[in-house]
């Protein structure tokens, strides 16, 4: 079976101009929505605490909120979490059980005496301080741009700069469509956020790699055709494999994404999308990025 | 070749056998004894994400250490400064860990000989300031004493705390250091989370002190302890409440013993009357100091203060020898146990808080192991049947490598005595669809070579040949990104880190290695005329 018959040539590279402003407008929406709305942070970040529920029965949020009354623990913020009809719930509480002695008795207490010891369980209860918060979405933010940075410096070492320079960029796009996805899609940011984006660096760059192989090898053979040309029929040799070896991923996620459960479906969707964004980005932002790279110097 | 194809295979059959041995103990319970003599027992853990258990990272206060070592030191000072006979100093705490001593001019050069021969652990903060004729000394301890301080601080409240725990009794708990100040804890399985930390976060700085009756305590409380004095409050035990806490005493603010000298707390019963107390046992100087106490005290109340909540303070009837003492307040059996164990295992050096804290329920994890495990099936198969669909035998090979990548993945993992967590899993689901790359890789090539006419034979040469170092820089990558991710994550982050970094490599092992001994074989029999792909 074939995806891509051989000499498939889409013309990529033409379409570089429209790609790089649809991506710019894109990037800079969730700039802007970054800073203006902001990520929903989980506790790993902002500190805070939050349960997990399940309940033997099905209630609604209202029902909850009542039962648990007032924690003393700032805004209190309750969602459906799971499966449909598995009854759980997630509970968001702004402050820390440390601050506020045994919480998690608390909540266990009121809840008893609303829906009785057997009517629910308390599956989970995570705590962080916002100290800890803090240092984590720095340490986060940080190994995110680290990653982003030592594949440039990779690729520059194993090939040229020009594509080191392309594969950053790229990945900065890739990065940011998956943040703007988490941020459409109302997802929490935490630690397992922080380890998609991670994968999601390390694995999106390797289209990237597999086409400057490509276009490394061609340069070597073929010394009449410019560029562009080059470029352009590199992406399309790869091609079939670059859809490949990112669908046999996306595969897995999906599974992943629907049957994984409440806990990984933020990390699943994360990867899902930026894995997408990256068999993009090398094709429509990458590429160009080094043509562009070599017009510019031309030029000058 | 036929020789090396031979001689690769054997290896992977002892790789394959080795991997196998390693991963009995996980899903073999329980072991023969015969196994355990002499082959690996180590199994895959569960992390407490999916075990259920108690996740905590303490703060160490150190700050508070130093204060403490600082306010003793002022008060050595005050004492070698009166036994030496200079009058009209005074000695004061200021910022948190400075002392100053102020002194009459004529007095300054004796302080400061003092000073220089018996406080040599104390630097000058300040330069010393003469004005009116007062001299001024600012103190402070030296970088080194305060880095030692630290240290000591949080490794004695790592060794208090793992004490305790030994003694509350968890199976494979992990205590260790984090960072620079802060204590991670992990208790598997644990069920009464709240009581553990109350157990783990107990200062239990044990003192006697002598109640001033002669202090009135209202007046105390309004304007003021008198210099000396200081106002405690009682501490409630489960049945009292509020009238118990707010019962205050005044009592001296040196301590006339502390909890340095138990030897042993027992929990007594409770008698007619009398709730549990807790019997404490004093070591032979402890012993001692209890008996000149007590006979220089007799009919004043002693107060037993635990943490600054004053337990009870019993009148002193007579001298007490034998070294015993007793701890009474209305508590209940288990209160008392867990007092007994936290004096037992000593007071920490500075308070600690908690600065993190995750629990999860034995149900959520079997529930998350289901989901995982469920889309680890569902996942791969779709890989699986994709890889045979698409490149026919040549899939067919890839999957037979994925297999084997999986066996060895979680071989590698148990030999490592890693951790399972729920992103690990994530990470084995993941790595099983970034496994066939590779194959994808060569496979692609493989059919670009045949296309240009090339014998089946020549292109699978040249299809593993070309296809090397676009698998070798992905992998690199990818396991980079890894790498980063395991300096950054903590608990369940870094068990996804570690299944990504270990399956990188055994995804390389199998897809390129592995697979190439199948074709090589086929070349030396012969049977390479054809290959499907």
């Amino acid at each position: 079976m074939e995806l891509i018959k051989p000499g498939t040539k889409i013309p990529f590279t033409r379409y570089r101009y429209i790609a790089i402003a649809i991506s710019s407008v894109v990037n800079l929406l969730v700039l802007i929505l970054l800073f203006t709305k902001g990520p929903l942070l989980g506790v790993d970040f902002a500190g805070g605490t939050v349960a997990q529920l399940k309940f033997a029965k099905p209630v609604t949020i209202p029902e909850i909120r009542n039962a648990l009354g007032d924690l003393g623990a700032g805004d209190t913020v309750i969602q459906d979490f799971g499966q449909e009809g598995s009854n759980e719930f997630l509970v968001r509480l702004q402050r820390t059980s440390a601050q506020l002695g045994e919480l998690g008795e608390q909540i266990k207490a009121r809840l008893t005496k609303q829906f009785g010891s057997n009517g629910f369980e308390v599956r989970r209860i995570e705590s962080v301080g916002p100290k800890v918060g803090r240092e984590l979405r720095e340490k986060g933010a940080w190994s995110v741009i680290a990653a982003t940075i030592m594949m440039g410096v990779y690729i520059w070492l194993r090939f040229e700069l020009r594509f080191g320079l392309g594969a950053v960029i790229a990945l900065i796009h890739d990065v940011l469509v998956t943040i703007g996805a988490l941020l459409v899609a109302n997802y929490e940011f935490d630690l397992t956020i922080v380890a998609a984006l991670l994968t999601v660096v390390g694995f999106s760059v390797n289209d990237t790699v597999i086409v400057c192989d490509r276009v490394r090898d061609n340069l070597r053979k073929i010394k009449r055709d410019s560029l562009e040309s080059i470029i352009n029929m590199s992406i399309n040799e790869t091609l079939s494999r670059t859809i490949i070896t990112t669908g046999t991923a996306i595969l897995v996620l999906l599974a992943l994404f629907i049957l994984g459960g409440g806990v990984i479906r933020p990390f699943a969707f994360a990867l899902l999308v930026g894995f997408f964004s990256g068999v993009y980005s090398t094709i429509f932002i990458a590429s160009p990025v080094i043509l562009l790279w070599e017009k510019g110097r031309i030029r000058k | 070749m036929r020789q090396s194809v031979l001689t690769r295979a054997i290896i992977f059959a002892i790789a394959i056998v080795a991997a196998i041995i390693y991963l009995v103990p996980t899903f073999v319970s329980p072991l023969p004894s015969w196994w355990s003599s002499f082959l690996p027992t180590d199994r895959i853990k569960l992390g407490l994400d999916l075990q259920g258990g108690s996740h905590l990272v303490l703060g160490v206060k150190v700050d508070k250490a130093i204060e403490n070592t600082v306010e003793r030191i002022r008060g050595d000072l005050i004492n070698v400064l009166r036994e030496k006979g200079v009058s009209g100093v005074s000695v004061e705490r200021v910022e948190g860990t400075q002392i100053q001593v102020k002194v009459a001019a004529t007095n300054a050069e004796r302080v400061r000989g003092i000073l220089k021969s018996d406080f040599g652990n104390l630097v000058e903060a300040k330069t010393p300031q003469t004005s009116g004729g007062i001299s001024e000394f600012y103190l402070t301890l030296s970088k080194e004493e305060l880095r030692s301080l630290r240290d000591y601080a949080v490794d004695q409240s790592l060794e208090t705390i793992r004490n305790r725990i030994d003694q509350f009794g968890v199976s494979e708990p992990i205590i260790q250091r984090e960072g620079q100040e802060n204590i991670l804890i992990q208790l598997p399985g644990i069920q009464d989370p709240e009581r553990a930390k109350e157990i783990i976060g107990k200062t239990a700085l044990l003192e006697f002190k002598l109640v001033d009756d002669t202090v009135n305590v209202e007046d105390a409380i309004k304007n003021g302890p008198p210099p000396g004095r200081q106002v405690l409050y009682g501490h409630a035990g489960k049945g009292e409440g509020l009238a118990a806490e707010k019962q205050a005493y005044v009592v001296e603010s040196r301590p006339l013993m502390t909890g340095e000298y138990i030897q042993d707390a027992r929990v007594r019963p409770a008698e007619q009357l009398h709730g549990a107390s807790v019997e404490l046992i004093l070591n032979a100087s402890g012993a001692r100091l209890f008996e000149q106490i007590t006979a220089a005290n007799v009919k004043r109340r002693l107060a037993i203060v635990l943490d600054n909540r004053v337990y009870s303070a019993p009148v002193i009837q007579e001298r007490i020898g034998g070294g015993r003492a007793s701890i009474t307040g209305s508590f209940d059996i288990k209160e008392a146990r867990d007092l007994s164990i936290v004096l037992r295992a000593g007071a920490l050096p500075a308070p600690v808080e908690i600065l993190e804290e995750r629990t999860v329920g034995p149900s959520l994890g079997s529930d998350s192991i289901r989901q995982g495990v469920i889309s680890f099936v569902v996942g791969s198969s779709l890989v699986i049947v994709f890889m045979i669909v698409y490149y026919r035998g040549a899939g067919a090979i890839a999957d037979v490598a994925l297999l084997f990548h999986i066996l060895f993945l979680l071989a590698i993992l148990a030999a490592l005595k890693a951790v399972l967590t729920m992103p690990g899993i994530a990470g084995i689901v993941l790595i099983a669809g970034m496994a066939v790359d590779a194959n994808v890789l060569i496979n692609e090539r493989i059919r670009e070579e045949l296309r240009a006419g090339r014998t089946p034979r020549s292109a699978i040469e040249a299809g593993f040949q070309h296809a090397m170092p676009a698998i070798i820089d992905t992998n690199v990558t990818t396991f980079l990104s890894g790498l980063i991710l395991f300096q950054f994550g903590t608990g369940p982050i870094k068990g996804f880190a570690v299944t990504l970094c270990v399956g990188i490599l055994t995804t390389v092992v199998t897809a390129v290695y592995m697979t190439r001994i199948y074709y090589d074989y086929r070349a030396v029999t012969g049977k390479l005329k054809q290959i499907s792909i």
